[in-house]
């Protein structure tokens, strides 16, 4: 969750140098689910919905534990003030204060958007490392946001994976996505994230800005960017349960 | 001599009786069937309009064309002030907005976890409002099974089959999760008024009908609708009338078009509904074509058969100075008067059938279990001023083409021939 949520930062680019000329694909891949993997944080963030007829702004707080432990609260605007998900695993929930119930998100209801962004709760969901789902090949190096990238292609080793094959564009040196395109089986390309800036949090590379963008969907994508970011941060055990949703 | 022909009908039935059941089981199928076609006719159109489409349709142009998908993110803005701009251009119609919605219905245990749930098709209407038109449209007094209808915010009606599935009862609470104008989940609460059969199948599997503004709430569309659906004030689609209304109300949307601006169709623009309503009528033409062309034959058939069993009677009238042109218009006056005879009992049999089927109907229910489209569940015919004439068109011509194709062979009767023939 914390790469593909990458609003959340949930990727990080150690800045170390090291010798990129001769890693190899998987390697990289490596290094990528490295930087991906942290403790404990917590994040607020702006989701910026530019859909069709209107732009909202959505702003939330997450709290992550590792890879399988999520809480996320929505604050604003006051409609959605108060929802909150709670992901434990492969189980997600999502709570709404108006009608005070717990539900819980399968079946279809995982290809739906989140709050009526270009991501999916399936996408949230998403939390495998890339090194054990994909099979990477390097298809080139390019140049990007004034950044030297690997071009990496990515061939989905299971069937149970929302998207069959990846292209990104990793940084070199901060082992951070600039750019990702997500494919169906068929080829045809279903969700793109555009990073537009990455910092610097506590000795870690952070996507602040991305777009991430449904192919299916009309509008302009969503733009998530990052208002403040705290990693190691202690998060009491019992806000990952779903009592705490409704508190 | 009318007086005279019409006695030898009633006396020798031997020369009337055939071809007299023939007209009168042809115009009694021709009317039963075209009373049935136009029962059916009439159903389609009152069900799709009332339920789906109105005799109008104003929805976004980008709506339009998604519209059974449901794109609730394309909807109406500004409502209030396209009523008003509807009601001030086109007086003589009933504007009403609705909203029609997609999601799960999620009914709760007592400690609030998932009971049972199911996917629900829903409509949202003006409910609660002392002049709405709608619990007539949708017939809700009489659709209602159980409970009541809703009187208060929040209270809602599901169809009966879909609340038995589901273990609904009147008075219990149930949660509406859907999707917002905006594409964000929504999760609303609402109170089971009553629950209701429509008789139509592919809604009464999980039809969910709801208070606008309830739903205008839960989903986050303030000012808002999937639609505003337009009826004349006496009920009855007129195809000229809102043809007109339409061309007008489009034109006035400019040469510069914004797909989320407002378009009107009329219901026979509706998908699929022109090919219905022209094979409907092309069905009727049909029908009477096929039982002109048969009974045609058939009386053909008779006449020939009655001449022949005649033709010393012909020959003898012949034979004592009758000319062939008054034997053959007599012969074609006899028939005239079967076939009258024959539309006269056969219409009567035809419009007692029809009236029956218009009253009582015939239950369908059980083919249209996995139905998706707007059928009613029982068919039934309707009797039309048309019904009583439209038998005469094959009960006379029919008769007339039999006779004066048969009649043709007096005139190939020799009369050097006749007292030889006569003798034999």
């Amino acid at each position: 969750m914390k790469r593909t949520l990458s609003f959340l930062s949930f990727v990080i680019a150690l800045a170390v140098s090291s010798p990129a000329q001769v890693l190899s694909a998987d390697q990289i891949l490596d290094r990528i689910d490295e930087n991906a993997i942290a403790g404990n944080r917590i994040s607020v963030t702006e989701m910026i919905i530019h859909s069709r007829r209107a732009t909202r702004t959505l702003k939330l707080k997450s709290w992550v534990q590792g890879e399988d432990k999520a809480f996320t609260e929505f604050l604003e605007p006051a409609r959605e003030r108060g929802t909150k998900m709670l992901k434990l695993g492969d189980q997600l929930w999502t709570y709404s204060p108006d009608a005070d119930r717990t539900i819980s998100i399968s079946g279809h209801m995982l290809r739906q958007s989140v709050m009526g962004s270009d991501l999916s709760y399936e996408d949230m969901l998403e939390d495998r490392k890339l090194r054990q789902v994909y099979e990477a090949s390097i298809a080139g190096e390019e140049r990007l946001m004034d950044r030297p990238c690997w071009v990496l292609e990515l061939k989905a080793k299971a069937e149970d994976v929302a998207y069959h094959s990846r292209k990104i564009w990793v940084d070199r040196e901060r082992f951070v996505l600039l750019r990702e395109v997500r494919f169906a089986k068929s080829g045809k390309p279903l969700k793109t994230l555009e990073v537009k800036s990455v910092i610097r949090a506590q000795d870690r590379w952070v996507q602040n800005d991305v777009v991430f963008k449904d192919a299916l969907k009309t509008g302009d994508g969503t733009e998530f960017i990052i208002r403040s970011i705290e990693f190691e941060a202690e998060i009491p055990e019992a806000l990952f349960t779903k009592a705490s949703l409704r508190k | 001599m009318i007086k005279f022909l019409f006695k030898g009908i009633l006396r020798d039935r031997s020369r009337s009786l055939f071809p007299f059941l023939i007209v009168t089981a042809g115009v009694f199928l021709t009317v039963a069937l075209h009373g049935y076609i136009k029962g059916a006719e009439a159903s389609f159109i009152r069900s799709n309009a009332n339920l789906l489409s109105g005799h109008l349709r104003v929805m976004t142009e980008a709506y339009a064309k998604e519209a059974d998908q449901i794109p609730n993110d394309l909807a109406l803005a500004d409502l209030p002030s396209l009523l008003q701009d509807l009601q001030a251009r086109f007086p003589g119609f009933i504007w009403t907005p609705r909203i029609r919605f997609g999601g799960l219905l999620d009914v709760p245990d007592e400690s609030g976890e998932t009971r049972s749930q199911g996917p629900a098709a829903g409509m949202a209407v003006r409910l609660l409002s002392t002049q709405t038109p709608e619990i007539e449209l949708l017939d809700l007094k009489k659709s209602l099974v159980r409970g009541r209808l809703p009187e208060r915010p929040k209270e809602v009606l599901i169809s009966d089959e879909f609340a038995r599935k589901l273990g609904l009862n009147p008075g219990e609470r149930a949660t509406l999760i859907s999707s917002t104008m905006f594409g964000s989940m929504s999760l609303a609460n609402f109170v089971v008024a009553g629950t209701v059969r429509f008789g139509i199948s592919a809604m009464d599997r999980t039809a969910m009908i709801a208070d606008l503004a309830d739903i205008q709430d839960a989903l986050d569309m303030k000012d808002a609708a999937g639609e505003v659906l337009g009826f004349s004030k006496d009920m009855i689609y007129r195809q000229k009338e809102v043809d007109g209304m339409a061309a007008a109300f489009n034109a006035g949307r400019g040469d510069v078009r914004d797909d989320l601006s407002p378009v009107m169709v009329t219901l026979r623009d509706q998908p699929g509904m022109a090919l219905l309503i022209d094979s409907l009528s092309y069905a009727t033409a049909a029908i009477v074509g096929v039982f002109l062309f048969v009974m045609s034959l058939v009386l053909w058939n008779a006449g020939l058969l009655g001449s022949l069993r005649r033709y010393g009677e012909i020959g003898v009238r012949l034979a004592i100075g009758e000319s062939k042109g008054h034997i053959f218009r007599s012969m074609i006056y006899e028939s005239l008067m079967i076939g009258f005879l024959g539309t006269l009992v056969g219409t009567g049999l035809g419009l007692g059938l029809s009236y029956y089927l218009q009253v009582k109907g015939i239950d369908i229910s059980s083919m249209m279990k996995n139905a998706a489209i707007m059928v009613p569940s029982i068919l039934r015919s309707q009797v039309t001023p048309f019904a009583y004439v439209i038998g005469f068109l094959p009960g006379l011509l029919a008769t007339l083409l039999g006779a004066s194709i048969a009649g043709r062979g007096i005139y190939k009767r020799q009369t050097a021939q006749l007292f030889k023939e006569l003798e034999t």
